[in-house]
């Protein structure tokens, strides 16, 4: 038996060693957090972020990991300030005709792109051919936000601009075809970033890799998976900005691995943060905490056009029998507002009036049975395996809400699918309940509202994943699209929120206010609601 | 030897083709439509359409097929749908980043398992060779994602020895030329970087060694102990030459085969195997390459991303068959 | 393929040697081995863990308590709560039942559709023999955690996906195993003999080679049940197998890794279990293969 006892003790000598280690705890040194008001240049910023970019083009981009960058090196005309406003920005202000057809943008002077050439109405005009002719030389890519906008390409049928003219160096004339309100608000799209027309004729098709516009920096190096290098724009026009020297996106696709990147000193910032670990920096005296302003939902559909979902007393049932409140506390770790609305209360036109579900089992048993179930019944709830910005963690959510749905006796089968198949299969509708959510692009109601809701997008594959069909409530999103008047506008979305409340095609779960960690030596960031994170101003104290 | 070279090179190729056909089809298997993960959440249906056509994925599957096998003949890994570059530009640094850490962690794994072994044999029934081979079995039981987690909580959480991730000090990184970032360091005469880059390898190289390093163990010590019991090695200890000599001059010699095939087989699981451990340690490697482009359906990506995998690990295995003979003159071939 | 010309010999003799009593002889051998029956303790241990799941666990697999989330091991919760605040000694329990049924049923059919090939493959050779056989290069090509994932891809992330896609990617081993016992038993005079004179292949196939082959079926069979525990942890820990809330432990690490600095706990013990599993089955395989099969021993 000698040899038997001798196996077990060096199995129980490794165990009792590990397990030991779990005692030991993090030592962290306390710092004093020097706030030095005056900015100060120089220094290298590195950002850990999850996931890699797609190309360096912005037009040619739709994911958030390419405009992040791209967002430090081109400038679009107008932007979108941290608050969600309208500010010009390669644009100095802007007149619009009578009929509302023809914008007559004046443009800032004495701006130079990275390799050095003019920034002028001409290179804007450049740009807007390529983007919208396909039979232009450059027009190379896919261009997916220009159609998305602008009705098609040119030559298509509902193209909605008619020409874009240089009337002078520093003024641009776009005609449009037909009224369209928020057309500066386009503009502000941070894909729509003004290239140099000299480097897009260089690179041609590898532009993606060699991009070149009037940010603050100027692309340095790409290595595919690791890291994206920007240095300083020494030209730029604004004085002393940037201040920093060296910017990188560093990927780190595991986010317990980033916040230790980010404890170890190996980058400055880092996104994507489980909600859980953010109580472990605000707990480093070293590192400091934010939280991006919300502008998303998450939401879990319902299948309206499937039984028993096609009955709206389940639907409210289920409402009430989600506890909101508890999933955000423990899953997004509070790093969330509870939402009654489909978008977010930092944009205008958001219904404060309604009167959200009530967590109340009861109720909702009741209700259930009022609908034809009093014992409940067996359904499916869908989930998406990936994090997503507006669901951090899709499969707790999922068995959280499995919890609360069993509690008034429905029997929810989890069902996970990864992102493409998800898409797919959700926007055939298969699902009976599955959840989804939505990112602003534009601070636009619409931008939630339309692809989400409208019954013009039930048609398979749909957007509506709801497959939520009401007439009326479409009528008035169809309405606000046309209506100029902002006051007109918020009352026609404000009585289309109330008419989804009633209908509850949807349980709204929360916007997410994502926690950053931030090393306390990194000033002047601001974190922006829709992620366009802009670097000029952010310097480092260490 | 030469024919049968020729031979087994001549049958890489139905199998290679046999597999660039399995790929194609399970990819196009998996639901999911690639224009769609591309164009994102916000596409409309039309911008999807129009996407798909372009890519050329509504033409019928053997006209796909056919034009993809015809490009790889020409040398031609196609063109990733998501990024739209060129693959055989993209996958370099991707390939080297997996060659430099299994390469690093098949060192490990040899240099550590042969010699654990030949002293096991060498001190049989002795404390070392228990504890030597208690581990090596917990090596080959143990999940590597479980213990790279645990590597990087104690040593660059707990104790913060060691970086948890990156290959690189991203601060102040290297002019990269080869990729394998020990040799452009070495190029830029960057000693300090160097010392970096290993320190960053150590983690995820250790991770992916265990299992190698436990197999190379045991089949080494038990060779060993096969050719310490012959009769040339009881004449030669018989005959008073150094034991350590003996030892390590005609017993590994002979102990090599064995383990030569354990060596060609777990490059191949390194090489494959690195999924998990690449995307614990957030190590920009293929096997992230590839199964990213699975999330992606990037399906040019995944073809050429396995096919490349499965190549080498073809190509190691003849390798190490052929090796055979140059080692042990009694193998023959039929 | 090279062929180590002089241990093929001694194949051949053991192979004689071995045919008076082999199982009662390998038993003998096996009880002797005291590794080995370390091993199939620890398999026999959780074979009945898993059994009596429901008797052992104090609580459910699903009993979500969001106050107690993440708390340390105590005399309540063993092993400590995850971040549902549930009992992670209760779900460890109930996971080494998820694996086993997944390293049970899978290699079982590993094996039965393997040997099936196999066998097709060695009896029929010639083109048959070469669809087959390159069909199993093609697979053995493969980086078998990458077409696992495809496999799973294509069908759906479920925990029944995840046992199919790992049963298709061990058939290889077993099917060439098989065709090799099956040539090499055509090759045998007698056989060969007894075919002139008009054999049948069912009475070769059960007569000689199947028997021929058990042992080291079994010893393959066993090691690749611990294969399988790993490879089925891997997939859930990607989140392409067990779907929640089925306590797999390779998901319980993957749900759990995030909490690794607060709840080292979360993660050290499932992972534990899926070791001692894995080592249980390696450690039995072992001494099977030197109780049964000592030529396989390299």
């Amino acid at each position: 038996m000698k040899r038997n006892s001798s196996l077990f003790v060096s199995i129980l000598v490794v165990l009792t060693l590990l397990l030991t280690a779990c005692s030991g705890g993090n030592k962290e040194k306390a710092v004093d957090k020097s706030e030095t008001t005056e900015p100060k240049a120089g220094g290298t910023l590195i950002y850990g972020r999850g996931a890699d970019s797609i190309g360096l083009d912005p037009i040619n981009v739709t994911d958030g990991e390419s405009i992040r960058v791209t967002h430090n090196i081109f400038e679009t005309l107008f932007v979108y300030d941290d608050k969600l406003e309208l500010q010009p920005k390669l644009a100095e202000s802007y007149k619009v005709s009578e009929d509302g057809l023809t914008w007559t943008l004046t443009l800032k002077q004495g701006v130079k792109f990275q390799d050095g050439t003019d920034f002028n109405a001409d290179a804007v005009v450049f740009n807007f051919e390529r983007w919208m002719d396909p039979a232009n030389p450059y027009h190379k890519g896919d261009f997916p936000y220009y159609p998305f906008l602008y009705g098609g390409f040119k030559g298509d049928p509902n193209h909605k601009i008619a020409s874009v003219k240089a009337v002078d160096a520093s003024t641009v004339e776009i005609t449009l075809t037909e009224k369209t309100a928020p057309f500066i608000s386009y503009l502000a799209i941070p894909m729509f970033g003004i290239a140099s027309p000299d480097a897009i004729k260089k690179y041609g098709d590898k532009f993606y890799e060699h991009p070149v516009g009037t940010g603050p920096f100027k692309f340095e190096s790409w290595s595919r998976n690791d890291k994206v290098v920007l240095k300083k724009n020494e030209n730029y026009y604004v004085d002393g900005q940037p201040y920093l020297d060296e910017m990188i996106f560093r990927v780190i696709p595991d986010n317990s691995s980033r916040l230790t990147a980010l404890q170890s000193g190996e980058v400055d910032i880092i996104d994507g943060l489980n909600p859980d670990d953010a109580d472990t920096i605000k707990a480093n005296s070293q590192l400091s905490l934010i939280e991006r302003p919300s502008f998303n939902t998450g939401f879990m559909v319902f299948n309206t056009q499937m039984a028993p979902f096609d009955n709206v007393k389940v639907r409210q049932a289920i409402n009430m029998a989600i506890n909101k409140k508890e999933l955000i506390d423990a899953f997004y770790n509070g790093y969330a507002e509870v939402a009654k609305n489909p978008f977010p209360s930092s944009l205008w036109g958001y219904n404060d009036e309604i009167e959200d579900y009530k967590y109340d089992v009861e109720a909702a048993k009741k209700l259930l049975a009022e609908a034809g179930f009093p014992d409940g019944f067996k359904t499916e709830l869908w989930t998406m395996s990936n994090p997503r910005p507006y669901l951090p963690q899709p499969l707790k959510i999922a068995e959280a809400m499995q919890a609360n749905l069993k509690a008034i006796g429905i029997d929810a089968e989890i069902k996970t699918y990864e992102w493409a198949t998800y898409l797919q299969k959700t926007g055939e509708g298969e699902h009976p309940m599955a959840l989804y959510g939505w990112t602003g692009v534009m601070a636009d109601p619409d931008n939630f509202l339309f692809p989400n809701l409208s019954n013009t997008n039930i048609e398979k594959p749909a957007s509506n994943r709801a497959f939520y069909n009401n007439e009326e409530f479409t009528k008035l999103l169809q309405q606000a699209r046309v209506t100029f008047e902002q006051e007109e506008r918020i009352k026609l979305y404000k009585q289309a929120q109330e008419i989804f409340h009633q209908d509850a095609p949807w349980v709204t779960i929360g916007h997410t206010t994502p926690p950053m960690g931030l090393a306390g030596y990194v000033q002047g960031f601001n974190a922006h609601p829709m992620e366009n994170d802009n670097f000029a101003e952010v310097y480092l104290t260490n | 030897m030469l024919t049968y070279t020729i031979r087994r090179l001549l049958m890489l190729i139905p199998v290679l083709f046999g597999m660039t056909f399995v790929v194609f089809f399970i990819i196009r298997a998996i639901p999911g439509d690639p224009a769609q993960v591309i164009l994102g959440q916000q596409a409309t249906k039309e911008a999807v359409a129009q996407l798909t056509e372009k890519l050329g994925l509504n033409d019928p599957w053997y006209v796909q097929f056919f034009h993809y096998v015809k490009g790889l003949l020409s040398g031609d890994l196609g063109e990733s749908l998501r990024s739209s570059a060129p693959i055989k530009d993209e996958i370099w640094p991707y390939l080297a980043a997996t060659l430099e850490l299994s390469l690093v962690a098949m060192f490990i794994a040899i240099f550590i398992g042969v010699n654990a072994g030949i002293i096991s044999a060498w001190f049989q029934n002795s404390w070392f060779d228990y504890v030597a081979m208690i581990l090596a079995l917990i090596g080959i039981s143990i999940p590597v994602f479980w213990l790279g987690l645990m590597e990087q909580w104690a040593f660059s959480l707990e104790l913060g020895w060691l970086p948890s991730t990156g290959r690189e000090n991203v601060r102040d990184p290297v002019e990269v030329v080869t990729n394998l970032y020990l040799i452009d360091t070495l190029i830029a005469g960057r000693f300090d970087q160097f010392g970096e880059v290993i320190r960053h390898l150590i983690l995820p190289s250790l991770a992916l060694a265990t299992i190698p390093m436990a197999i190379i163990a045991r089949i080494t010590r038990s060779s060993m102990l096969e050719v310490m019991r012959s009769d040339y090695i009881r004449t030669a200890r018989a005959k008073g030459m150094r034991m350590f000599f003996v030892v390590y001059k005609h017993s590994l010699k002979n102990a090599v085969i064995p383990v030569l095939t354990v060596i060609g087989l777990q490059v191949g699981l390194l090489l494959g195997g690195a999924i998990l451990t690449e995307t614990i340690f957030g190590w920009p490697g293929i096997g992230r390459y590839i199964y990213e482009a699975i999330g992606f359906r990037d399906y040019p990506v995944i073809q050429s991303g396995i096919l490349i995998i499965a190549t080498i690990f073809i190509l190691i295995n003849l390798i190490v068959d052929l090796l055979y003979v140059a080692i042990d003159p009694r193998i023959k071939y039929n | 393929m090279p062929v180590l010309a002089k241990r093929e010999n001694e194949t051949n003799e053991l192979q004689l040697e071995e045919a008076v009593s082999p199982w009662r002889e390998g038993w003998k051998t096996f009880k002797k081995n005291k590794v080995a029956l370390v091993g199939s303790g620890i398999v026999l241990f959780f074979i009945i863990i898993a059994i009596l799941a429901p008797l052992l666990a104090p609580y459910g697999i699903n009993e979500q308590q969001l106050s107690i989330r993440n708390n340390p091991p105590s005399s309540e919760h063993w092993f400590g709560t995850d971040d549902f605040g549930r009992d992670i000694f209760s779900r460890v329990i109930y996971g080494a039942r998820i694996s086993l049924w997944v390293g049970l049923v899978s290699v079982a059919g590993s094996v039965i559709i393997g040997c099936f090939l196999g066998i097709i493959a060695g009896f029929y050779g010639r083109w048959i023999d070469t669809v087959i056989s390159r069909i199993f290069d093609i697979m053995l090509a493969f980086p078998s955690i990458l077409l696992a994932i495809a496999v799973v891809a294509v069908l759906g992330p479920s925990l029944q996906n995840a046992l199919i896609a790992i049963a298709i990617i061990n058939i290889p081993n077993f099917g060439r195993l098989i065709r090799s016992k099956v040539l090499s038993v055509k090759q045998e005079e007698y056989i060969m003999a007894a075919r002139a004179v008009g054999m049948s292949d069912g009475r070769i196939l059960f007569h000689h080679v199947l028997p021929n082959s058990l042992a080291p079926i079994i010893v393959q069979a066993t090691l690749a049940i611990a294969t399988a525990i790993i490879e089925a942890a891997a997939l859930g820990f990607l989140g392409m197998g067990a779907q929640p809330p089925q306590a797999e432990w390779g998901k319980m690490l993957a749900d759990s890794r995030q909490y690794i600095i607060q709840a080292p706990w979360t993660v050290l013990f499932p992972g534990i279990a899926i070791m001692l599993t894995v080592l249980g089955f390696n450690l039995m395989g072992d001494g099977l293969r030197d109780a049964l099969d000592p030529k396989m021993k390299s």
